[in-house]
């Protein structure tokens, strides 16, 4: 094994309420100080990848049943998501979960509780460089903040935590194109003066691939393709179904198979 | 006109009591959505506890305070760990019976040991912190349970607003998935929110134990009366506990006064039943945030 992969899941199977299968034998790995891409269609288990590497799965009564997760070459599988946060990996949940009653700066705060009692003023400044339009909003309660503004409120927030692998799911989830371009910016930013690894879960695949070093299609709880990401980009397959980009004219004989490949992709 | 001041002073000062009563109870919804039926047991074991440090133990006043706030908290804390916390993610009806259980042993307890007569607290308040106004004269134990309800608020208000684990607990009551991704320990809150809501009824034990003395089926009695205090002023508002604890205070003061000492312990309850006719989130309730 290379020593510089960060995260390494092997195998494994998650299972919900001891009966719902959701994966079934995920293995990726992932480099440190890249970013990662994870794509794939509604249901694929990106996110329940995630969960699993960030033991979010425990609340929902979802389980690592098989397979390992290390990370820093230790096994990480079903901690709790207070011993896994406390070991760098922090999860930015899909959706934006502000908290909505807290002003925005005691948002950023809540995220210093894996080092609490330590100076944070600096990581705050840190933040505020990255997203200053949050500096400005810094008073308001994040409930009625924008969607942009809550999108970068909760990647700050996860920042707070200093962590050393960041788990974004769909960050790109209901912004406007110009929102996506400016958040992906910032992502690539952190990524190369942070030092953090990335792990990006996206359906706005072109934009995901176009700025992570690797990446994994699943597909009905498994991985169906890896490559590296400018391959993936030129892949037909991915072309297709993903960047919009079929190649349009007469292939009557191929419809036939299109139709299989597609089958396998939406 | 006079009697109109006096009784508008003793509402005032009731009023603060039940308020200070119901923040704790306030505390442990908003951070874990559990109803705590347990809450006037609560004040209860705080108001017997000080009793048997200041008669048994012998203790300077001073003293038998701090040791006492310090005993529920430790009581709160206990409970949490031993019968809340095995149940965190059962449904809500199990959680709510198990308080129920708990209001029984509690009461029990406090029965086999100290019975269920009245006890009264040796005199320890000064003469001096009595105030007069021409015909109005507020006694001691008012003066005392004003300041330290005050006094009390200003703690809780500055340790939600600015400390750590103030935001971090505010954080848990208002996304707790969210306070998990960053790796917030919820159970720490939870206990923490326990402990902090048992000391708080244990203080008003002991000031209500001051102004009626103590017993434990009067005192447990109260923890029912924090419903409406806290439905008037929003399940979830602290600072709405406290309004819902004055007015109510005033209601019963100014029925007792004026209309009748019998019709007074109903009428919070009619405050109830309106209130939820017209507000049903209470006066200070969060209205949800919503984006549209």
């Amino acid at each position: 094994m290379d020593s510089d992969i960060l995260l390494q899941l092997n195998n494994i199977t998650v299972v919900y309420s001891d009966v719902i299968q959701v994966l079934r034998g995920v293995s990726l790995a992932v480099r440190e100080r890249q970013i990662v891409s994870l794509l794939g269609s509604n249901g694929a288990g990106k996110t329940t990848t995630l969960k699993a590497v960030s033991g979010l799965l425990k609340p929902e009564n979802g389980k690592v049943t098989d397979g390992t997760i290390s990370y820093e070459d230790k096994t990480v599988q079903n901690l709790s998501p207070e011993e896994i946060t406390r070991k760098g990996i922090i999860q930015v949940l899909e959706g934006r979960q502000p908290f909505k009653y807290l002003t925005v700066e005691e948002n950023l705060k809540v995220g210093t509780a894996t080092r609490w009692g330590k100076p944070y003023r600096k990581d705050l400044e840190m933040v505020y460089n990255y997203f200053p339009r949050l500096k400005e909003r810094r008073k308001n309660l994040a409930g009625y903040c924008s969607g942009g503004e809550l999108q970068m409120l909760v990647m700050g927030r996860a920042l707070m935590a200093h962590p050393k692998l960041l788990l974004l799911d769909e960050p790109s989830l209901g912004l406007a194109p110009l929102v996506v371009q400016e958040i992906f910016r910032i992502i690539v930013k952190i990524n190369e003066e942070q030092q953090t690894t990335i792990v990006l879960v996206e359906q706005n695949a072109s934009m995901a691939l176009g700025i992570a070093h690797y990446g994994y299609v699943m597909e009905n709880g498994k991985i169906v393709m890896e490559g590296r990401a400018g391959d993936l980009q030129k892949n037909p397959d991915i072309k297709e179904f993903y960047l919009g980009m079929g190649a349009a004219g007469a292939k009557s004989y191929k419809d036939v198979k299109a139709y299989k490949r597609r089958k396998r992709w939406l | 006109m006079d009697f109109f001041l006096q009784l508008l002073v003793n509402g005032i000062c009731i009023g603060f009591l039940y308020g200070i009563s119901a923040m704790g109870f306030v505390m442990i919804f908003k951070s874990s959505s559990v109803v705590n039926f347990a809450h006037g047991e609560l004040l209860a074991a705080g108001a017997f506890l000080f009793l048997a440090l200041v008669t048994w133990a012998n203790l300077p006043v001073p003293a038998a305070f701090l040791l006492t706030l310090a005993g529920t908290f430790i009581l709160g804390f206990v409970i949490e760990r031993l019968f809340l916390r095995p149940l965190i993610g059962e449904p809500l009806i199990e959680v709510v019976m198990l308080t129920i259980g708990l209001a029984s042993i509690l009461k029990g307890a406090m029965l086999l040991i100290w019975g269920g007569n009245l006890h009264n607290y040796p005199d320890f308040l000064p003469e001096g912190l009595g105030l007069h106004f021409g015909a109005v004269s507020i006694p001691p134990v008012y003066t005392t349970s004003i300041l330290i309800s005050i006094l009390f608020l200003l703690l809780f208000g500055l340790f939600f607003k600015f400390s750590s684990q103030g935001i971090y607990m505010r954080s848990v009551a208002d996304n707790q998935t969210a306070a998990l991704s960053l790796g917030v320990h919820v159970k720490k809150v939870f206990a923490l929110s326990w402990a902090i809501a048992a000391l708080v009824a244990g203080m008003s034990g002991i000031v209500l134990g001051i102004i009626n003395g103590i017993n434990v089926h009067e005192l447990s009695a109260i923890g029912l009366k924090v419903f409406p205090v806290v439905i008037l002023g929003g399940l979830d508002s602290i600072g709405g506990a406290i309004i819902g604890g004055l007015i109510i205070g005033l209601l019963e003061t100014f029925t007792g006064g004026y209309i009748s000492t019998s019709l007074r312990d109903v009428i919070p309850y009619i405050a109830l039943v309106v209130i939820l006719l017209i507000r049903p989130y209470g006066l200070f309730g969060l209205v949800e945030i919503e984006r549209v």
